[in-house]
């Protein structure tokens, strides 16, 4: 016997002839900055959802604490704000229990490469099937400019006033390094046409995506990516029919490298920047073990366990 | 009793003690394996009818230096006629492996004063002369008191048998006990067979072995035998320890997520949910750290059923930020706390009852939940779901407060009619109707409907800054203020359907004491002997601690004094610079004081081990108001 309504595959009813377009995602309107990078991602987010015709009540984004860390009251899917650096557990527990929603989150660099390091890491090698976004600014905008572990070198900050102190995290190199990453892409908030490919292309890997997207703050860091948003040439496109392609790019950015993301070491290679601002899939393998998948468990219903418990019970019996 | 062990082949000048209860302790160097030993006694005993609790005797460390009274390690089991509550006072009869376990055990005054001691002689002739002359200091000191010896020659026994006696004792051990209480040597196989079905046919057969050369050791050297009589109950019974009821009783009440990160005490409920969960379509996810444990139960809870973690007092302090934010964004979820010894990493095998106002108040800014705590093996079982529950129609958190006495203790019990109404409903993922919110608060109650992910219609994002019924962000102080007052006045309104807890004894007298947790057998059984000698003391056992249950102050008034017994530290009155003013109390006194502005006076310790009736009794006495004979 099976449980009606049970099994949490089966979300209510859909309507399946619905066709969704960004304005159904869209919420409340974004209170960013003007010229914050952030915009740009939720509008690429917005295409891809509407792109992936996702159901947004089958939808989820959650974020942790900071400016990006909005995102979910942008967007009209479900959302879950939760506190600093701890998006990726909260998300893990949706995924363990819920493979029927498509689940997003959403990351500062303070969240993910500083107070939830940890979960960064271990979220990696867990691997659960879900796309996360860090939207890294290179400093914490939202307490008002202080160093970030992803500041660059010498970036003057109301508590490193002369200058950050250590040369910055490579959250790309960390991402490579972990055993079981499974997708690690690069992108710009300069370049949509390159966030929506990247991300799309996260959205569909199995597995754990992880997208850096290197983002303007144009109260802090504004000239963090300057040079690479004005000059092309600072600029090298990882490309590669298995990683993401933009043809319409072509035109400008001519410095294109080849790269097949199911090349580990040569990613690894790649990562270190070397003066230049590399964008695309760094790695992607998909038979690599997904976490939620290996532990997902037969629907059981409310006889079926009465019986197993009481089989248990008789274990114990005096 | 046993049939199946042979009729004594010996004279009739043999001596059979006839009581109504006796306390035995095995002790051996930690990973000699007496806990075992002691376990399968414990086990058998319930089986055979007698009221049983044992209670756990663990070093600190896996494998401390042996032979040394550190490395004691072994269990008490207390058997007796009726049911058993709690670990008494005193060992009557000790099985030990060496003189330096033993003397640990005799320096916490664990033995009562006549206690009958087999211990392995081997170390009185041991060829090491350290290891003599420790024996004969041991002795010399052991010697003050009256206890019975009778030397056993263990290692010299199992040789016959097997080459590693240090692998092997313990089941000559048990035979011994097997043999002095008559136990049932067949239910003994089968709890053998349990313990090591998943290793050797070979080892189940030496480890059987074993047990018959110590029955008939025994058989033929020992000149008294001790019968307990048991009176079979006349309900189905079960016999586990408080960490595995608990894990029963995720199970039955049909949550499907643990998340958690390794602790002593509480990690063993987690073993045992990893053997057999899946099979119920349950997890556990065995998280990066404490507060990913945390937050794993709460996405999961976010997204469909009820999900739970378990900790201890340091696992409880990471995961604070995120049970305010549970607490915030009203989401139900289950905490379970496994007391330990604290602050900081404290005593983490013993038992102590020092985290109840940080459950209560540890998390910054007003953050209203359930706190309850269960009283006993049965009362682990039963809670989760009764914690499920709440949870659910509360949309609030609920922590469970259990302690290392109640998770490593054994007790049997009425065997739990589980019911299809325990278990958890799935999520109902209908569309949300036109115009419900997120937080659509029942003005007065402060209820409101989960809307879940999955549900058309209904998305939100759930946030754990001050938001309004729509979970919109608001800063302003009516957004703020009312969202505190719906968050605190569900718990109040939970509150009114507690009924006031009975009072054990009269109903009113000179002494209430009140209690709360893993002490109810012991503070009853005080509170009993107490009447017995004529003092008109009470008691009260608290199961809910946040919100208290009702009827308290009316209660309280029936009594001329009012004491708490608690494992956690207070100040003693009469020590130097406490006054009246400045001691630190009991953290229950400190609850009852603040909630019912009685004179609530405490009796509290932190020796690292259940709480002893006798002492219990003697503090009691020592308690009575003024003007009363005591």
């Amino acid at each position: 016997m099976t449980e009606p309504g049970c099994s949490l595959l089966s979300c209510g009813p859909v309507d399946e002839d619905r066709e969704w377009t960004m304005d159904d995602y869209a919420s409340a309107l974004a209170r960013w900055c003007p010229g914050c990078g952030d915009h740009a991602v939720l509008t690429a987010v917005e295409r891809v959802l509407e792109t992936e015709q996702l159901p947004p009540e089958q939808t989820v984004f959650v974020s942790g604490i900071g400016c990006s860390s909005r995102f979910p009251h942008y967007l009209r899917t479900y959302g879950f704000h939760g506190i600093h650096g701890r998006a990726l557990p909260v998300a893990m527990g949706v995924r363990l229990r819920r493979p029927d929603l498509h689940v997003f989150v959403v990351m500062g660099d303070g969240d993910c490469c500083s107070i939830g390091a940890g979960h960064w890491i271990h979220a990696m090698r867990y691997n659960p099937d879900l796309v996360a976004l860090l939207l890294d600014n290179g400093v914490y905008g939202l307490t008002k400019n202080q160093t970030s572990p992803t500041s660059p070198k010498g970036k003057a900050s109301n508590t490193q006033p002369r200058g950050a102190l250590l040369p910055p995290l490579n959250p790309l190199s960390v991402a490579l390094g972990v055993t079981n990453a499974s997708f690690v892409a690069q992108t710009g908030d300069w370049l949509p046409a390159h966030l929506y490919a990247t991300i799309l292309a996260a959205s569909r890997h199995r597995g754990f995506a992880f997208v850096r997207i290197l983002q303007r703050c144009p109260q802090y860091t504004t000239e963090l990516f300057e040079g690479a948003v004005r000059d092309p040439g600072l600029v090298e496109l990882l490309v590669h029919p298995d990683g993401v392609t933009v043809p319409e790019l072509d035109r400008i950015y001519k410095n294109q490298r080849p790269h097949d993301p199911a090349d580990l070491d040569a990613a690894r290679r790649l990562a270190e920047p070397e003066g230049k601002i590399r964008l695309g899939v760094f790695y992607r393998n998909e038979s690599l073990p997904v976490y939620d998948e290996t532990r997902r468990t037969p629907s059981r219903s409310a006889a079926e366990k009465l019986t197993l418990l009481n089989a248990e019970l008789d274990r114990y019996a005096v | 009793m046993s049939t199946a062990s042979p009729a004594p082949s010996r004279p009739p000048e043999r001596t059979i003690l006839r009581v109504p209860e006796h306390t035995v302790e095995v002790v051996s160097d930690s990973g000699e394996g007496a806990q075992k030993c002691a376990q399968i006694f414990g086990r058998v005993s319930a089986r055979m009818g007698n009221g049983v609790w044992t209670v756990e005797i663990i070093p600190a460390e896996i494998q401390p230096p042996p032979r040394t009274p550190e490395s004691a390690s072994g269990n008490r089991i207390r058997i007796g006629t009726r049911p058993v509550t709690n670990w008494g006072d005193h060992a009557n009869l000790v099985v030990a492996f060496n003189e330096q376990v033993l003397l640990h055990r005799h320096r916490l005054e664990a033995l009562a004063k006549d206690a009958v001691i087999l211990i392995e002689d081997m170390w009185a002739t041991h060829d090491d002369p350290d290891i003599r002359r420790a024996w004969n200091d041991a002795m010399d000191e052991l010697g003050q008191r009256a206890y019975r010896f009778i030397p056993v020659p263990m290692e010299q026994q199992c040789l016959t048998l097997i080459d590693n006696p240090r692998r092997g004792k313990n089941m000559f051990a048990l035979g011994l006990l097997a043999w002095i209480y008559s136990r049932d040597l067949e239910k003994i196989k089968e709890q053998i067979a349990h313990e090591f079905r998943k290793k050797s046919p070979a080892l189940y057969d030496t480890n059987v072995a074993l047990l018959e050369l110590g029955h008939r050791w025994a058989e033929e050297h020992l000149d008294f035998r001790i019968e307990v009589p048991a009176i079979a109950s006349d309900r189905p019974m079960v016999v586990m320890n408080g960490n595995q009821a608990l894990a029963f009783g995720a199970i039955a009440s049909g949550m499907e997520l643990c998340s958690m990160y390794p602790i002593t005490p509480a990690t063993s409920a987690s073993h045992f949910l990893s053997d057999i969960f899946e099979k119920f379509g349950g997890v556990v996810h065995q998280a990066e750290d404490e507060i990913a444990a945390i937050g794993v139960a709460l996405g999961a809870s976010f997204a469909g059923k009820v999900a739970f973690t378990i900790s201890s007092g340091p696992g409880i302090a990471l995961k604070t930020e995120f049970i305010g934010l549970a607490v915030m964004v009203e989401l139900p979820l289950v905490i379970v706390d496994v007391q330990r010894g604290g602050p900081s990493t404290g005593l983490p095998t013993k038992v102590e009852q020092g985290d109840l106002l940080a459950a209560i108040f540890g998390q910054p800014g007003d953050a209203p939940h359930v706190v309850l705590a269960p009283a006993t093996m049965e009362e682990c079982f039963l809670c989760i779901t009764t914690a499920r529950r709440i949870a659910e129609a509360f949309r609030c958190v609920v922590m469970v407060l259990s302690d290392a006495n109640l998770a490593t203790g054994v007790q049997p019990f009425p065997r739990p009619a589980v019911d299809e109404h325990w278990l958890a409903q799935p999520p109902d993922l209908a569309p949300v109707r036109e115009g419900l919110r997120p937080y659509d608060w029942d003005p007065e109650m402060g209820t409101s409907r989960r809307v879940i992910p999955g549900q058309p219609a209904g998305m939100f994002t759930a946030t754990g800054l001050s938001h309004d019924e729509l979970s919109h962000v608001g800063y302003t102080p009516d957004v703020h203020e009312r969202g505190c007052v719906m968050r605190s006045r569900k718990l109040a309104v939970f509150q009114q359907m507690l009924k006031p807890p009975p009072v054990h004894g009269d109903d009113a007298g000179d002494l209430l004491v009140v209690g709360w947790g893993s002490t109810l057998g012991a503070i009853e059984e005080a509170v009993d002997r107490a009447r017995e000698e004529g003092l008109a003391v009470s008691s009260l056992h608290l199961r809910f601690l946040s919100p208290l249950e009702p009827g308290l102050k009316e209660i309280f008034g029936r009594f001329r004094k009012v004491m708490t017994v608690e494992i956690n530290y207070s100040d003693d009155p009469d020590a130097p610079f406490i006054t009246e003013e400045n001691r630190r109390r009991g953290q229950l006194a400190w609850l009852l004081r603040a909630s019912t502005l009685v004179d609530v006076d405490c009796w509290t310790r932190v020796p690292g081990e259940p709480l002893r009736p006798g002492k219990i009794l003697e503090a009691l006495r020592a308690s009575m108001p003024q003007g009363v004979q005591s």
